[in-house]
């Protein structure tokens, strides 16, 4: 058997061969695509000449933590994207699984009186089941009846946060913020995993890191990965191929609302504190964490690592914007426009031209 | 071979599918022999994917019976066309473009690393797909995105996936239109292959020299109807286009009585940017009727789309009168005059929804303007009007366009376009999908149009249609335009040899 090598000619090759016209275009072009990186290259250098504690150790250890805090999420978004469809109800799936995780972890419990702390397992066990509950919601509608991602995970959104609303009401709580979480389970999310100087690293940061594993390993080595993409991409080719298009998207919201389950079950323990307003617009970021990583509307597009870089240079403008001490409301229009000039430059690739 | 003569593997008998009007096949007969290539011929609209559309359940045929190896088979879908060892190679590729060469072979089939292990196994993939490539002697990268590759491999890939399933019947629909000649002889190669194997192989394609290299036997269908099927050895290219077109020319078409004037459109060295259409270059005269002939993908349409700035010219210039026009974008167009039937008529044509009087007046809504506002009164009128002239058979204005039969759909759209009082008419495909009586009428009116001293020029794939309205016709052929022929002293065979020319 032949082994074939992709031969293909490097950019600047296919530079030189082209008349100037075409090559200024197709510079254009590059710069055009990559604008996303390198407006961000031009922030954090000019952030770190404004205040060069920027790029020190404690902060790029805070950066990669807030970064493995965000990134479950986000992949779940990105499977979403990737089926070309989105999932705007992600932030309060985070929240109720939040609430749920902390509920059952209480040491004075108003929500359940008398409700001992349940072990660590049952909470995750917990949050996914809810997580997978919504997500099999989200995609039955959007399978069977054909309705549009947005509208579904509207009604599911609103949906969700009524029962967080009615949960938080549960015992004697009547809403109030949670607080005052196991040791054991603090400790399991947020205990040392190493130091690196002074700085710690907790152990979320670790599990992160293996949803993101198993996460590549699903999209990348099983026959529902591949018929993900491939939905995404085309949905009649999937079809003709024989692929159970509506099994696909059922299950592709179905991990996606795992993985929104487990970051509410880390963030909880991160934050410590939960109400019924943890998660909220959540998904924005996620969103944008997903476009700017290369994981596109235009469907059957997007890698894992895509999602991480994503995730990652968000906390970078995030965390940049905070050491220029910017005015927080600054950060919501900083967060639109990114999603703006991101979704902008990546439909311009695949623009078809007449 | 004697053996292979006795063994049928396909039968298709007296197939017949009826379309709301129409009757697209009536009474098809097709018999594939075990170890041969049979070639479908016939025009466009002959109804030849139709028939293969009933072959693999996409249309379910009212009526006719289908064997395979002698048994009854009736697909559902092309799915379980494909497992009973009957494939087809699509002309418009269905493919996940966006993934790669072996991910796109193996979909729906991905083979696992090993019984009861949930994981697919890419290096099961990358050799299976390598062996069938090294079969066929493909050389592409199985790991290669399929958006990077030039349609012609994408086109290979197609093929090793239908040999991929150990297909008996492979259907190949125009699978050169998108090949260079090295690239028809690797197919002529592959496909000889698959013949020695003992396959049936379909060959649908409108160029007369490949099928008579290739083929072993040849029906004609001519207008849904089997008009014969043949030995190749018997027949010769005027044989073969004398049974496609030869039906009589008697009425089908109102008397021709417009007078062409003066030069009134100028079109010189038309390139565009994106899409094949090369250096075209005609004028059209006033009161002329012009049309544009050329086989599916030849860029008639583009043409039209380039000429009323909804493509992006690259190169080339407009005049009008004498005078440049820039026709940037379909407004500027409309202001200078032109105005463009689509060829999608349901997908860029009619708003389907809205009532015939808002498919009326929205591309000229200014002339109905009462100081800030629109006039109901006027657009009433203008309605009325259309509805009058282009004898549109409907209740009410405030009908929905899409409960209209085709026919008056069109005459909506074409009243649409007389109310922004064009002077250069781009048709596209005027007459798809209407019956024979409305096409009468839409004749008649482009005659009209003609006669009031416009300049109509005319996309159609129906050759006699443009013989029988046109005064000239331009032929266009792989991006080019091959040729201009006068539609009185000319035949379809003239037109059919230009069409090929740089196919």
């Amino acid at each position: 058997m032949t082994k074939l090598k992709a031969n293909k000619p490097s950019k600047i090759d296919e530079l030189k061969a082209m008349t100037p016209k075409d090559r200024k275009r197709a510079i254009g072009d590059l710069l055009m695509n990559n604008a996303m990186f390198i407006i961000i290259a031009i922030a954090v250098v000019g952030i770190y000449i404004a205040e060069p504690t920027f790029l020190s150790l404690p902060s790029i250890v805070n950066i990669i933590n807030l970064t493995a805090a965000k990134l479950p999420i986000a992949l779940g978004v990105g499977g979403c994207i990737i089926l070309a469809g989105t999932d705007i109800s992600a932030g309060r799936v985070v929240g109720l699984s939040a609430c749920i995780a902390a509920g059952l972890q209480l040491t004075t419990n108003k929500l359940f009186p008398g409700l001992q702390v349940m072990p660590v397992p049952v909470a995750i066990l917990a949050v996914l089941a809810v997580g997978a509950c919504v997500g099999f919601v989200n995609g039955f509608f959007m399978a069977k009846f054909k309705l549009h991602p947005f509208i579904v995970t509207l009604s599911t959104q609103l949906i969700v946060y009524g029962i967080i609303l009615i949960f938080m009401q549960l015992g004697t709580n009547s809403g109030q913020t949670l607080s005052g979480m196991s040791e054991g389970y603090r400790n399991f999310v947020t205990g040392e995993l190493f130091k690196v100087g002074n700085t710690t690293v907790p152990r979320y940061v670790l599990y992160s890191a293996i949803i993101a594993v198993v996460v590549w390993v699903i999209w990348n080595k099983t026959t529902f990965g591949k018929n993900m993409y491939a939905v995404g991409s085309n949905e009649d080719a999937a079809n003709v191929s024989g692929v159970n298009v509506t099994k696909t998207i059922i299950m592709v919201f179905i991990l996606a609302g795992m993985l929104y389950g487990l970051t509410g079950f880390m963030d909880a323990a991160r934050i410590a504190s939960v109400n019924a307003n943890t998660g909220l617009n959540y998904e924005s970021d996620a969103i944008a964490a997903c476009v700017i990583g290369g994981i596109s509307f235009v469907g059957g597009i997007g890698k894992v690592s895509g999602a991480i870089i994503g995730v990652l240079l968000l906390q970078v403008i995030f965390v940049g914007l905070n050491y220029l001490s910017v005015d927080p409301n600054l950060l919501y229009i900083v967060k639109g426009m990114i999603i703006l000039v991101a979704c902008s430059i990546d439909m311009r690739k695949y623009l078809v031209r007449k | 071979m004697e053996k292979n003569q006795e063994s049928v593997l396909l039968r298709m008998e007296g197939i017949v599918k009826e379309f709301p009007g129409v009757k697209a096949l009536d009474g098809v007969n097709l018999t594939v022999r075990a170890g041969t290539v049979h070639a479908l011929m016939g025009e466009n609209g002959a109804g030849k994917s139709t028939l293969m559309k009933c072959l693999f359940g996409v249309y379910k045929k009212d009526a006719g019976k289908i064997f395979l190896n002698g048994q009854e088979v009736n697909f559902k879908n092309s799915k379980e066309a494909l497992e009973n060892g009957v494939a087809m190679v699509h002309q418009e590729l269905n493919q996940a473009l966006k993934r790669n060469v072996m991910d796109n072979m193996w979909l729906g089939r991905f083979p696992m690393v090993a019984k009861g292990i949930p994981l697919t196994s890419e290096k099961k993939m990358y050799d299976a797909t390598m062996e069938v490539f090294d079969q066929l002697g493909i050389k592409v990268n199985p790991r290669t995105v399929m958006s990077t590759m030039p349609v012609s491999q994408r086109q290979m890939v197609e093929i090793a996936k239908a040999v991929s399933y150990n297909s008996k019947i492979i259907v190949f629909d125009e699978p050169t239109s998108s090949l260079t000649e090295v690239e028809v002889e690797h197919l002529f190669r592959i496909i000889n292959m698959l013949r020695d194997r003992g396959c049936g192989i379909i060959y649908i394609s409108h160029k007369m020299e490949e099928i008579l290299r290739i083929s072993d036997d040849i029906t004609i269908m001519r207008d849904g109807q089997w008009i014969a099927t043949k030995p190749a050895k018997d027949l010769t290219m005027d044989e073969i286009i004398r049974l496609m077109v030869g039906r009589e020319l008697t009425n089908r078409y109102p008397h021709k009585d417009n007078v062409v004037g003066e030069e009134l459109l100028r079109v010189e060295g038309l390139t565009a940017m994106y899409s094949h259409i090369r250096d075209v270059s005609f004028t059209a005269r006033k009161g002329e009727v012009l049309g544009i002939a050329g086989l599916d993908a030849s860029g008639r349409t583009e043409v039209l789309e380039n000429i009323f700035g909804v493509a992006t010219r690259k190169s080339g210039k407009i005049f009008l009168n004498g005078k440049q026009v820039r026709n940037r974008n379909a407004k500027e167009s409309i202001n200078n005059g032109f105005a463009l039937l689509t060829e999608e008529r349901r997908a860029n044509g009619i708003f389907g929804i809205l009532n015939i009087r808002e498919n009326t007046v929205i591309s000229s809504l200014k002339s109905y303007l009462n100081g800030p506002l629109l006039s109901n009164k006027k657009m009433s009128d203008a309605t009325e009007w259309s509805i009058e002239a282009m004898h549109i058979k409907t209740p009410s204005q405030y009908t929905q366009i899409r409960s209209l039969s085709g026919g008056n759909q069109q005459k909506v759209i074409l009243g649409r376009w007389l109310k922004t009082e064009p002077t250069v008419l781009l048709l596209d495909e005027p007459t798809r999908g209407i019956d024979v009586g409305a096409k009468y009428e839409i004749y008649q009116l482009i005659l009209n149009l003609a006669k009031q001293g416009k300049t109509v020029i005319m996309v159609s794939s129906e050759m006699p249609e443009l013989l029988g309205v046109c005064d000239r016709i331009l032929v266009m052929s792989g991006g080019r335009l091959a040729g201009e022929v006068d539609a009185r002293n000319t035949s379809q065979e003239e037109i059919m040899t230009l069409a090929a020319k740089f196919a």
